[in-house]
């Protein structure tokens, strides 16, 4: 045997640890047992870390206590506080942290074997710098948009793909001068670095705020690939494996979110789409006018009805409603009312962010239904009550052929007896489209805060 | 391993992770997100050994860096993969929820 015992222990426990990150995957499939899912992805997390301390490589302990009580306190403090409608760019902070930590191993064992390597090597190494440093800048960039901080219109440059693409093919350029001028390996993988760093940016700040969650999936996925690649420097499985799933894991979900808005990957990178969202509609000034209700008469309205389906849009979480929300339907399903939510895929700022938002304020998740469970059902609907939502439900994307819009799958709120919209104003949505259903003959608008107009329909409820 | 090897695990993982994540309901795609990037944080094993194996002082400095980063994506992650799947209820447990 070439393989001493110790390697080979290493080796074995690794693989547990890979199992427990596939069991614990696994286990996302039911809200049943995904709790205890992500319990087996620690689990494995920790056999891996517990291993990786007993490797005789490692001399001194005092730096790794350290970048782990600190790293541990951030995160932990991190994951406290956050807001659940500020969970998007909390997990695209948490990406770009994977993919810098991924591409300063990358960059600390090439260092270490002082450019030395072979060609195989020389191309992960590099490939581990670039996704790394590329995952770390347009991540924070993500955050920036997501946060405010930055606006979320896109931002486009002059000669923009033209830069990006000079910016990709200088990338290739360096690997091949690494193999080709090995000595200067320092030199190369800065360059690299600079050049990765400044492509991440590129690479998000013409894609607008709303196409974010698609950016976050395709983030997610490439620090997945980086730690994949580092594991391929470094000749260790687990980080493959666990690379290779998380990988798997953003590219699925990439592709989810852009065919739930009928566009291609290709489309929401490069097409720099959007607005800052609400402010801007294209178009025509709008002339018409609409019947506006009152929270009473929309109380009435609801008193009456046998069966209502809520589509929650991100609204309604902004204006910290959907607790009052919850109050409202369970009043409504203690009077035998039959209520249910209609979920959009594209509902929130990343996929399943709704879902959350509602779990938050105590809907259990029996009544969270998906748009394609719940479609067919409106038909047979007293009343469809959206609060917070307006792209998910424009007609535009049916009939509209020059729509940004046109060929997103919507809910059939139409189909409902009555639409019942509260909405600030007639304003347009993050595509920057009018909304026909406004002005529909059996829709009544609402105008006003979320909260205060659900907090009224809850007072008006009670006093029948 | 050799290069080989290495590349059948990465390719078979990969078919495995898609057979996985299809079977996630829309429902959980956050979570399932924020924990998967927890997982990508297993880079923190390269990260370990760079700090500790007594190398050049930039070498540890790097990998000291990388201990911190990859630690707050592990920590962040799975916490706050737990707090968000702790509040996913079914109907029945609501009222006990609530007492």
């Amino acid at each position: 045997m070439s393989l001493d015992f110790f390697t080979q222990l290493t080796s074995i426990v690794y693989l547990i640890a890979a199992v427990f990150f596939i069991l614990g995957l696994k286990k996302l499939s039911s809200p049943k047992t995904a709790r205890q899912g992500n319990l087996f992805a620690m689990i494995g997390m920790l056999i891996a870390v517990l291993m990786t301390l007993f490797d005789r490589n490692i001399l001194s302990y005092e730096y790794i206590i350290l970048g782990l009580i600190i790293g541990g306190a951030i995160g932990a403090i991190s994951a406290k506080k956050v807001q659940m409608t500020s969970m998007p760019q909390m997990v695209a902070l948490f990406n770009g942290f994977g993919g810098i930590a991924s591409a300063l191993v990358a960059f600390a064992e090439l260092y270490q074997q002082a450019g030395d390597v072979a060609l195989h090597e020389n191309i992960t190494i590099s490939l581990s710098l670039l996704v790394g440093m590329v995952t770390f800048t347009g991540s924070l960039i993500a955050y920036a948009k997501l946060q405010g901080i930055m606006r979320g219109a896109p931002i486009v440059l002059p000669l923009h793909q033209i830069l990006n693409f000079l910016l990709l093919i200088g990338s290739v350029a360096l690997v091949i001068l690494a193999v080709m001028y090995p000595t200067e390996y320092i030199l190369w993988a800065l360059i690299l670095l600079v050049l990765a760093a400044i492509f991440g940016v590129t690479f998000v700040i013409p894609i607008g705020g709303a196409d974010m969650p698609v950016v976050i999936s395709l983030l997610n996925s490439y620090s997945g690939i980086a730690a994949a690649m580092t594991g391929f420097v470094l000749g260790n499985s687990v980080l493959i494996i666990a690379g290779a799933l998380v990988g798997a894991s953003g590219i699925i979900l990439t592709n989810i979110m852009c065919v739930a808005m009928n566009r291609s990957i290709a489309n929401v990178l490069f097409g720099a789409v959007g607005t800052d969202g609400g402010a801007t509609a294209t178009g025509e000034k709008e002339t018409r006018t609409v019947t506006s209700y009152t929270a009473v008469d929309a109380g009435i309205m609801l008193d009456q009805a046998q069966s209502v389906i809520i589509v929650p849009g991100y609204g309604l979480a902004v204006a910290q409603a959907q607790h009052v929300l919850q109050e409202m339907a369970q009043i409504l399903m203690d009077r035998g009312v039959k209520v249910r939510y209609a979920i959009h895929p594209v509902a929130g700022r990343m996929p399943g962010h709704m879902n959350v938002l509602m779990a938050e304020a105590n809907v259990s998740y029996d009544l969270l239904l998906e748009m394609d469970e719940i479609n067919d059902d409106f038909q047979d609907t007293d009343v469809a009550l959206v609060i917070g939502a307006n792209d998910v439900i424009n007609p535009a994307a049916r009939t509209k052929k020059d729509s940004p819009l046109y060929g997103m799958p919507i809910l059939n709120v139409d189909q409902a007896r009555t639409v019942m919209i509260v909405k600030r104003s007639l304003g347009a949505g993050f595509a920057g489209e009018g909304n026909e259903m406004f002005f529909d003959e059996k829709t009544m608008m609402v105008f006003g805060d979320a909260k205060k107009v659900i907090t009224d329909l809850v007072k008006t409820l009670k006093a029948e | 391993m050799d290069l080989l090897s290495l590349f059948t695990v990465f390719v078979l993982a990969i078919f495995v992770g898609n057979e996985l994540i299809s079977k996630v309901p829309p429902l959980l795609h956050t979570p399932l997100m924020s924990g998967s990037n927890g997982i990508s944080g297993i880079t923190i094993v390269g990260a370990l050994v760079a700090t500790g194996a007594g190398h050049s002082t930039l070498a540890t400095v790097l990998g000291v860096l990388a201990v911190i980063a990859a630690t707050i994506n592990v920590v962040g992650g799975f916490m706050v993969t737990d707090r968000m799947l702790e509040m996913f209820k079914p109907k029945k447990d609501k009222k006990a929820v609530k007492e």
